[in-house]
């Protein structure tokens, strides 16, 4: 594919430069991309939520307390967070103080006990402190599955609209607080208190 | 002492290999013999270094040296003594190491084997195989220390993998390495040629039966690991388009395309230019694949687990490496000298259309492994590429090739009379397209037209190669191994394609809730769950299925699936039980005890589905068989005995 | 009397029931529904085991979708209805069929386009070489070849 045509030179030299382009395109976006993973830019694992910018979905759920229920109306008005943990998850325990730390620092979470026992859930947060304004139980998941949960923990950040702003997949750790979440909650704030428009 | 005195083999093979990597190209630049006669020894040492460094690893793991950090994370005291030899590469440290000592078996080999080709050409391709070898030397020794120690030393290790625990598995990797390496000689001999500036179809000569060695074992390795996850996986599958498979699918797929032009290249001096780039491009994507496998970008089961750095390590090799040969291939690729012309209705069109369809299906392949990384990368978005796509490529792709492979041929080489072989293989397509269309209606009572299509494309080709076949042995034309070998190799593809033709469009599985007792018809076969009882195995303990098989009543195999619990793991694993058959599997998988002895289980009815492995096995064999010929071994022997043959010019 | 002959035929009758015939672990209307739920969890991606199939993964998220999709289709959904479903709450990450957007128009066109240029380039060069020079260079090694085979008497072939 790269013989001599009846003028040799020019045209085939321009041609057998092709295949070093195409490696160097290619080469640029593995660069990019291992720069991104070292950086911690990117994680391959992390599944993006689709339900940035949309509504939280319609629910029901029973509070752990067996105090009555929770629906999406609970996110009118205020700025929530909500974490999603089970006693069964080893990572939960690693967050549950940076949760503490948010609660104490009068940020609103809710706590969504997912696919678990409700007597070992309130034992969980018997023995390790319960930082949530209020904790609802799926227990079959059912209801995680319409907010694309797909493991634990995971929190997500709503506005005060019911608007979900942002998805934290794996642990809350200091990190995220820092250089995502408290812009995040600052503007939000902002958000809230500015006329609307 | 002994891993140390293995870290220290490795610091020597690596001197040595710099030295390889460099000494011999001086030489060669300045014609000087003596120079260049430091390449052949030096290929021997390196082999000899990496060798005990290799068995220093082996010894660590058959005595259960645990302060060995490699082999306290991968053996332990009750792993059988096969799985502690294969256990050396069933990582990543340890699998480099393998990468290495095959590279120096190769590198050796060509050393040994070359007495008959020019000095300068020799010594130019043991210095690139011995750059090759200073990366994976370095990598290993700047990141991936197969010789580490743990202090304190544990007083047991963890087990390997079970489900590397396997005889499929234990030799799987070593044929694949056997491939992706051996490609690396058909690129030393490329870069070799584009150093010298003189690409002529001698090179193609000399190339050829290296690269259809490497080809014929990637093969052979390819089908063992989709062999293997038949029957360890426990779901019925023989490929899933994992980026890791992918990455080793397209070598084979570009080395299919490079081994036809090297015949074309050979026999004709065409595509002179094109088969240097295409051996390039076959190791590169041998690269390509272990930086697929050990950088961690991408998803896998098959990946090793490792660091993004080390994925630095090999990026940086990767583009050195490929981005230097075809940067000399940009510079010196075109310094080609005349070719031959041809027609055209000719053998050479027919090949130079194989690989245009090889070439992008290669292409599909990369595309789809790596299009969610460069969306990712990008920030554009996150999906997935699975199944449904690379099926729909492949689809696409294998109609003209088949059809391709039918009429290829009979085509004569320079030109030919269509009118001619039309004449010879209407019949044949004919026969071809009335079976594909009986067949299946008598197997299954319908029609799908992708099956049809299968199977007619199978027969064509089979009816075709031994037509081939009969007609040269009509003629009274020799018969030589190379023919035969292109033969049995064609016809594999052909039993290739009936079997997932039939696998594709036939199986059945069905999952159950059974109690013991009870039985399940699927396709006509019967299984009857006698229930479950326990076993022990030399490191797992195990509840095993007995599953009767019924025929009409007979009984006609026993079926024993079990859920193993190996020592030292959490997780259980299934090890499925077939019973096999030319042509039909009957496979049963344990899924989950649900109380009161009922089990839930998955059985499966395959059909043909060993066809696809002994389609496989032919290609490789003819491979092998092909590189066999007297052709190979006269060369040697002429070169020998004659002395008015006088090497061809040093440049 | 008659009350304990009718319990011990009712025992009698249960004893005979004692081994229940394999279920299938969902039941489906027909054959076409089965073939789309396997067809479907064959092509949904695991989250959990990003390496598998919901079909084959046994995390507890793939068994929940499974149940999930037989409800969707025993209540009538379509297939497309499945599939958006599933998007909806997990992204396009969970199908393994990519779906048709303007992000992915080069991944399922890019072969059938490398195809195209690639056989243009081929007629292209066949076309040139056919016009360029006959002039075949015959090398030293394929004359000591020709003496070879001239030399066994071989078919020339």
């Amino acid at each position: 594919m790269s013989e001599p045509a009846p003028n040799p030179a020019k045209k085939s030299a321009w041609r057998a430069y092709l295949p070093l382009i195409i490696f160097g395109l290619f080469a640029v976006v593995l660069i990019i991309t291992m720069v991104r993973i070292n950086t911690g830019d990117l994680n391959i694992r992390d599944v993006p939520s689709p339900f940035i910018g949309r509504s939280v979905p319609d629910f029901k759920l029973p509070l752990l307390d067996g105090s009555g229920v929770l629906t999406q109306e609970t996110f009118k008005g205020k700025i929530t967070l909500l974490n999603v943990w089970a006693s069964w998850c080893y990572a939960c325990r690693q967050e549950h103080e940076a949760i503490k730390w948010l609660a104490s620092k009068g940020v609103r979470v809710l706590g969504f006990n997912y696919k678990d026992e409700v007597k070992d859930a309130q034992a969980w947060l018997q023995q390790l402190g319960n930082p949530y304004a209020q904790v609802v139980s799926d227990l079959d998941g059912r209801v995680g599955i319409e907010w694309g949960v797909y493991g634990a923990p995971e929190t997500f950040v709503i506005d005060s609209k019911g608007i979900i702003r942002d998805k934290r997949i794996g642990p809350v750790d200091e990190a995220y607080i820092e250089k995502t979440l408290t812009p995040l909650l600052e503007k939000l704030h902002a958000e809230m208190e500015a006329p609307t428009t | 002492m002994i891993p140390e005195l293995g870290h220290f083999s490795l610091i020597i093979a690596f001197a040595i290999a710099i030295l390889l990597s460099v000494v011999p190209l001086i030489g060669a630049a300045k014609n000087d013999a003596a120079i260049m006669a430091f390449a052949r020894p030096a290929a021997l040492a390196q082999l000899l270094f990496v060798g005990l460094a290799y068995a220093a690893l082996t010894h660590a793991f058959i005595v259960h040296d645990f302060s060995v950090l490699y082999v306290s994370r991968h053996s332990n005291l009750v792993q059988p003594l096969l799985y502690r030899i294969s256990g050396v590469w069933g990582s990543h440290e340890g699998s480099l190491l393998l990468w290495s000592l095959i590279l120096c078996l190769w590198t050796t080999a060509v050393a040994v084997y070359s007495r008959s080709l020019p000095e300068v050409l020799v010594a130019r391709v043991l210095a690139v195989m011995g750059m090759i070898s200073v990366g994976f030397l370095a990598f290993m020794l700047f990141t991936s220390n197969p010789f580490e120690r743990l202090f304190p030393a544990p007083a047991d290790g963890n087990a390997l993998n079970p489900l590397l625990q396997d005889p499929g598995l234990a030799i799987h990797p070593p044929m694949l390495y056997m491939g992706y390496v051996g490609f690396s000689v058909a690129f030393a001999f490329a870069i070799a040629a584009l150093l010298g500036g003189k690409l002529d179809a001698t090179w193609a000569r000399w190339s050829r039966p290296w690269t259809t060695i490497a080809w014929s074992f990637l093969t052979i390795g390819i089908a063992l690991g989709s062999w293997w996850a038949y029957n360890e996986l426990g779901w019925g599958g023989w490929w899933f388009w994992d980026p890791v498979e992918n990455a080793s699918f397209m070598p084979w797929l570009v080395g299919t395309a490079l081994i036809h032009s090297l015949a074309s290249t050979e026999k004709r001096g065409v595509f002179k230019s094109w088969t240097v780039l295409l051996a390039i491009l076959a190791f590169s994507m041998s690269l390509l694949g272990t930086f697929i496998v050990r950088s961690g970008v991408l998803v896998s089961v098959h990946a090793f687990a490792t660091d993004p750095a080390r994925g630095v390590f090999i990026l940086i090799f990767l583009c050195l490496v490929v981005g230097g040969s075809l940067a000399l291939y940009a510079w010196r690729g075109e310094a080609v000298s005349k070719h031959g012309r041809f027609d055209w209705f000719s053998r050479e069109t027919a090949l130079v259309f194989n690989n245009v369809i090889l070439l992008t299906a290669a292409v599909a392949v990369f595309v789809g492994t790596l299009y969610p990384l460069v969306l990712d990368a990008f920030s554009l978005g996150k999906i997935s590429v699975g199944r449904p796509y690379f099926d729909s490529m492949f689809a696409l792709v294998s109609v003209p090739l088949l059809i391709l492979l039918g009429i290829g041929p009979f085509v004569r080489w320079k030109g030919d009379d269509p009118a001619r072989v039309a004449k010879q293989l209407r019949f044949i397509f004919l026969i071809a397209l009335a079976l594909g269309a009986v067949i299946p209606f008598v197997f299954e009572g319908n029609l799908p037209i992708a099956t049809a299509l299968g199977v007619a494309a199978a027969i064509w080709v089979a009816l075709g190669t031994f037509y081939g076949l009969y007609l040269r042995w009509r003629s009274g034309a020799r018969m030589p191994l190379s023919f035969l070998g292109m033969t049995l190799a064609h016809l594999g593809i052909a039993c290739f394609v009936l079997g997932v033709t039939f696998v594709m469009s036939y199986s059945t599985e069905k999952d159950l809730r059974m109690e013991p007792g009870s039985s399940y018809t699927v396709a006509g076969y019967e299984f009857v769950f006698l229930g479950t009882h326990q076993v022990q195995g030399p490191n797992y303990v195990a509840d095993e299925g007995m599953l009767e098989l019924r025929k009409d009543g007979e009984l006609i195999g026993e079926l024993a699936p079990q859920k193993r619990r190996y020592s030292g793991q959490n997780n259980d694993m299934t090890e499925a039980s077939i019973d096999d058959g030319l042509f039909r599997d009957l496979y049963a998988a344990m899924g989950e005890p649900l109380g009161g002895g009922a089990w839930s289980l998955r059985l499966y009815y395959k059909p043909m589905i060993r066809w696809i492995w002994l389609g496989c096995i032919f290609m490789g064999l003819g491979g092998l068989l092909a590189v066999s010929d007297r052709r190979y071994r006269l060369r040697v022997k002429m070169a020998q005995t004659s002395a008015t043959i006088t090497p061809v010019a040093n440049h | 009397m008659k009350n304990i002959a009718y319990l011990f035929c009712s025992m009698l009758l249960l004893a005979t029931q004692a081994i229940a015939d394999p279920t299938v672990t969902f039941r489906f209307n027909s054959d076409e529904e089965e073939a789309l739920f396997f067809k479907l969890s064959n092509e949904l991606r695991c989250l959990v085991c990003q390496n598998q199939s919901i079909a084959d993964s046994n995390a507890g998220l793939a068994k929940d979708l499974r149940t999930e999709m037989y409800e969707m289709l025993q209540a009538g959904k379509t297939e497309d209805e499945i599939i958006d479903f599933m998007v909806k709450r997990y992204g396009d990450y969970v199908l393994y069929r990519p779906p048709f957007k303007p992000a992915t128009l080069l991944l399922w066109f890019g072969p059938v386009l490398v195809f195209a240029i690639a056989v243009f380039f081929a007629i292209r060069f066949i076309r040139e070489q056919k016009k360029a020079n006959v002039d075949v260079e015959i090398s030293k090694d394929d004359i000591e070849r020709l003496r070879e085979l001239q030399a066994q008497g071989r078919d020339l072939k």
